[in-house]
């Protein structure tokens, strides 16, 4: 029988024939790799550039800067342009540089960060595993308060911040970015538990854990991760904030984008750019330093913030 | 056993929730009803309800500035969308096309999206300034006629801005793309490549349609942003020259807080809430409307 | 040309990790064989080397006497199935078959003559102007084994297709696909983790391991003569029992048990003894009025009682070992009641525990 002959005689070498064999030959500089790599470098410089001439200008002197062109790498490298920036710079009246609006930023995120993450994080949890009555109403509001045009409440939360006498002081922007961070943040939480088996939810009820149990105990040791992209987008998104930091604080509680725009657009008498670019570049180092170190992290934290379903 | 009250039922849950649903409803749900309501009366430096019916938009409607504001967030509006959805695509093939160095062409394409707006109109007021940016570098070479100065040609003024936007917007789009194209079931790929389907013909008429509900996501946030930008034009521009690059987030700000017309502002912002609403709310009836929302 | 598809010498590595190995695989024209295999054995790999889908890292593939392997998928005159059916959503069933046709920049009244054919061997004509999303799994499954079909190819090439159907739908379309292959009489290569639609299915059974094939063969002779102890343990269910003992003069020595193996093929010459496993399946384990036909007999006390309806699964310990053995579903046994059982040596299988292989 022809099987058993085969079947014999599985592991023998069969002898090749001629015509081709193994992979199809290809050259590592097809037109298509060319073409496909050229494009996308060419991109990257395009990208890239910018940033580069950030750094470049910010790192030459005043008279390299009006001599040179703006590619051009400095041929003398000077610290100035950033203590300048850091500690001198004019915004209108004071000259005190950005330092005062960095520390503003940093007491206007960091709480703002905390507060509005812990809230996010109960709240994404109560709607995802507990129905309860109420919930599409909270949900629907969630939908309305991540899209709505920030304009249309800005003198509403003016008079709120008014009344508890907060108006121009930074707790008060503490106050608006938490609530106004909250929507996308409490989807981007709902929408990790959701993906988590709910058998899970299941058992630790009928173990007999509560509300504060389950989300303290089982909930947040799995939810780590999510928390790292919920912390990613809020501390991007609160320091790079400029309107409501230039609306409900005023020219000591400035926060560091305004206090950057100030400097720059608001020069008189001679413009130094190498200043500025320094000024530009240290207002986003600190996104910047977030994004580089955190990757992956980053991209999933948009991709999740963007699709809510 | 009595049943318990309904009441009662999750109370710790609501507890929880309480408090957020309580602020949302007074600021986001109030606070939209005051501004509208507000947008009725003859607010000046201080809101006061003093009816005067639509007044107040035929004001809006009637005054040049408002005007140019659509007529350049229509032109960057639409430029915007159409451009950042051809790039984000275009790279979110190209990085798919297994790519060596993916992560690092991501992270290049990408950085500008964590950069604040101010950061980024600053960076390009400075490349395209006409004394040492692009186009004095261009008639360095040689070419001495080259007049490349948006930022200060109020014609194109706002494509200036333009450029800025999308360098700093279609890293957002080619990672949602990306994410999409990623999600398409591979064997799709392998059925098209085994009906003999080239890579272009599977892309535009099997792997686009696949996609519609990416792109309909990525439409509603592009369109929501637009409708708010206003940092790129304060830091970039500063609406001019003159008021060639007025935008409408600009004129509710302007008039709020620095022209102490209060009634405009709240008629202008309510405009902005109608074009943000007649986007999202089509969209947000599609995505959630049809399942149970939990 | 007696073969349809002849593989040589094939290797494929993904990096580093060797996933086939010096392969060598020649399916006669007509033929449907199947690649079974637990999950990364390299079988779907295999399928996909075939089609072209994935290059290879050295050897040759030959279709139809034709050396295909530089080839694209399209011109190597295959058709594919696969698991998630990969049906094009926003097409119509018809513009699914057809889609590759028209692309092909085929006549349009032979794209309509191959597809109505399609349509009819596959009873799907009154589906032509549905949507997938409007069809239920058997009938998407349908569809993607039209799109295969329209392209009038002789081998068909099917990677797993009924692992997304509920139990009952496979059975079904089991028995469709191989009517199918009846009717059409083209070369079948089917990818499956499931040794019964291989049984079922197959003219020859090829059973991998770590990117090697460990036995091919016709279904019968891989149950009852396995080349080896892993094919022996992989194919079967509840799987054959193994038990250890030694080859002495002709006997297998059990624990004190003699079993003379008059009557044992042996496949190589291996009767000069020592250690040796004897493979014994449950359904070769004699019981009750079948003892009279057993050559070698014994007594076991029963553990566990598993009535499945038409037959009883009993367990118990012989020599030291956990067997199963299969009895009639109106067996009445309780735990605890002593069994005679006995089987004949003809049927069992004996390995090597060495190397594994058969004896």
């Amino acid at each position: 029988m022809a099987d058993t002959a085969v079947s014999t005689n599985v592991s023998s070498t069969a002898s090749l024939r001629d015509g081709p064999r193994g992979p199809k030959p290809r050259r590592t500089f097809s037109r298509r790799n060319i073409l496909l790599y050229g494009t996308l470098f060419v991109i990257a410089v395009y990208y890239a550039i910018p940033l580069y001439v950030m750094i470049v200008t910010s790192l030459k002197g005043m008279p390299e800067v009006r001599m040179g062109n703006i590619f051009s790498p400095p041929l003398e490298i000077t610290f100035a342009p950033w203590v300048k920036a850091w500690s001198q710079a004019c915004t209108g009246l004071t000259c005190k540089g950005l330092s005062i609006g960095f520390w503003n930023s940093v007491r206007i995120t960091v709480p703002s960060v905390i507060i509005s993450t812990i809230i996010a994080s109960v709240n994404g949890y109560a709607l995802a595993n507990w129905r309860f009555k109420g919930a599409n109403v909270f949900f629907t509001i969630l939908i309305f308060g991540s899209f709505i045009p920030y304009q249309v409440l800005l003198y509403p939360v003016v008079i709120l911040l008014r009344e508890i006498g907060l108006y121009g002081k930074l707790a008060g922007l503490v106050i608006v970015h938490t609530i106004f961070g909250m929507p996308i943040l409490t989807l981007l939480f709902r929408n990790y538990f959701s993906s988590l088996p709910e058998e899970l939810f299941k058992a630790a009820r009928v173990d007999g854990a509560g509300f504060w149990g389950i989300f303290l105990r089982v909930m947040l040791p799995m939810s780590i991760p999510i928390f790292a992209v919920a912390i990613i987008l809020q501390v991007t998104g609160i320091w790079n904030d400029f309107l409501f930091g230039v609306v409900y604080t005023g020219p000591e509680s400035y926060p560091m984008t305004v206090a950057l725009n100030n400097i720059v657009n608001s020069t008189q008498g001679v413009v130094e750019y190498n200043v500025n670019m320094a000024a530009t570049i240290i207002t986003g180092l600190v996104p910047l330093t977030i994004y580089f170190v955190s990757g992956k992290l980053f991209v999933r934290g948009i991709a999740a913030g963007a699709v809510k379903g | 056993m009595k049943r318990p009250n309904q009441l009662f039922r999750n109370l710790s849950a609501k507890i929880a929730a309480i408090p957020m649903i309580v602020t949302g409803l007074f600021v986001f749900v109030g606070g939209t009803v005051w501004t509208v309501v507000y947008s009725f009366t003859k607010s000046g430096l201080l809101p006061r309800l003093k009816w005067v019916g639509l007044d107040q938009y035929e004001r809006l409607w009637s005054t040049k500035r408002w005007l140019v504001s659509i007529e350049n967030l229509a032109i960057y509006g639409i430029s915007m969308l159409v451009l950042v959805f051809v790039i984000g695509f275009i790279l979110a093939t190209l990085i798919d096309q297994k790519v060596r160095f993916e992560n690092a062409f991501r992270t290049i394409i990408l950085y500008p999206f964590a950069l604040s707006f101010v950061v980024t109109g600053l960076v390009w007021q400075w490349i395209l300034n006409p004394e040492f940016g692009i186009q004095s570098i261009v008639r360095d070479l040689g070419w001495k006629s080259f007049t490349f100065d948006p930022l200060y040609t109020p014609e194109i003024a706002i494509y200036g801005v333009l450029i800025a936007g999308l360098w700093q917007g279609s890293g957002l789009v080619m990672v949602l793309m990306l994410a999409g194209l990623r999600g398409i079931d591979q064997d799709i790929w392998k059925a098209a490549r085994v009906d003999g389907i080239p890579a272009w013909k599977t892309y535009l008429f099997i792997v686009i349609p696949m996609m519609r509900p990416v792109f309909i996501t990525t439409l509603v946030l592009v369109v929501s942003g637009i409708v708010k930008l206003y940092d790129l034009i304060v830091a970039q521009t500063g609406g001019g020259p003159g008021i060639a690059t007025e935008v409408p987030a600009k004129y509710v700000y302007d008039m709020m807080f620095a022209a102490s017309n209060l009634g405009q502002g709240f008629a202008a912002s309510t405009m902005m809430l109608v074009t943000v609403a007649l986007i999202v709310i089509p969209w947000a009836m599609l995505e959630f409307g049809g399942k149970k929302n939990g | 040309m007696n073969y349809a598809v002849e593989i040589k010498d094939l290797d494929l590595y993904f990096g580093n990790v060797k996933v086939l190995q010096q392969l060598n695989l020649d399916i006669y024209k007509g033929e449907f064989l199947v690649l079974l295999g637990s999950s990364g054995c390299g079988k779907s790999t295999l399928l996909n080397c075939i089609a072209g889908l994935l290059e290879v890292t050295d050897g040759q593939i030959f279709i139809g006497g034709n050396n295909v392997t530089w080839a694209q998928p399209s011109e190597r005159g295959i058709g594919m199935v696969f698991q998630s059916y990969a049906l094009y959503p926003q097409m119509t069933v018809e513009g699914n078959l057809s889609f590759g046709l028209r692309n092909a920049r085929m006549p349009r009244d032979e794209i309509s003559k191959r597809v109505s054919r399609a349509a009819g061997i596959l009873q799907i004509e009154p589906l032509l102007k549905r949507k997938p999303a409007a069809l239920s799994g058997g009938q998407r499954q349908r569809v993607a084994i039209g799109r295969a079909l329209v392209r009038d190819v002789d081998v068909f090439l099917f990677d797993e297709p009924l692992s997304n159907l509920d139990a009952k739908l496979r059975a079904d379309l089991r028995v469709e696909i191989k009517k199918l292959h009846e009717q059409l009489d083209n070369t079948m290569i089917y990818v499956t983790h499931d040794q019964i639609e291989a049984m079922t299915l197959a003219d020859r059974i090829a059973i991998m391991k770590e990117g090697k094939i460990m036995q091919l063969a016709s279904p019968n002779e891989i149950y009852n003569r396995p080349r080896n102890l892993y094919v022996a343990d992989f194919i079967g269910s509840p799987s054959m029992n193994f038990l250890h003992g030694e080859i002495k003069d002709g006997n297998f020595l059990l624990d004190g048990i003699t079993i003379p193996l008059k009557g044992y093929e042996f496949a190589a010459d291996s009767s000069q003894g020592g250690k040796a496993i004897l493979g014994l399946r449950p359904e070769h384990i004699l019981t009750g009025d079948n003892l009279a036909s057993a050559t070698v007999r014994t007594t076991v006390t029963v553990e566990l009682v598993e009535p499945m309806g038409s037959d009883t699964l009993i367990y118990s310990t012989l020599a030291g070992t956990f067997i199963h053995v299969r009895m009639d579903g109106q067996a009445r046994v309780s735990p605890g009641d002593k069994v005679e059982i006995g089987f004949q040596p003809e049927r069992a299988s004996l390995f090597d525990p060495e190397t594994e292989d058969r004896l």
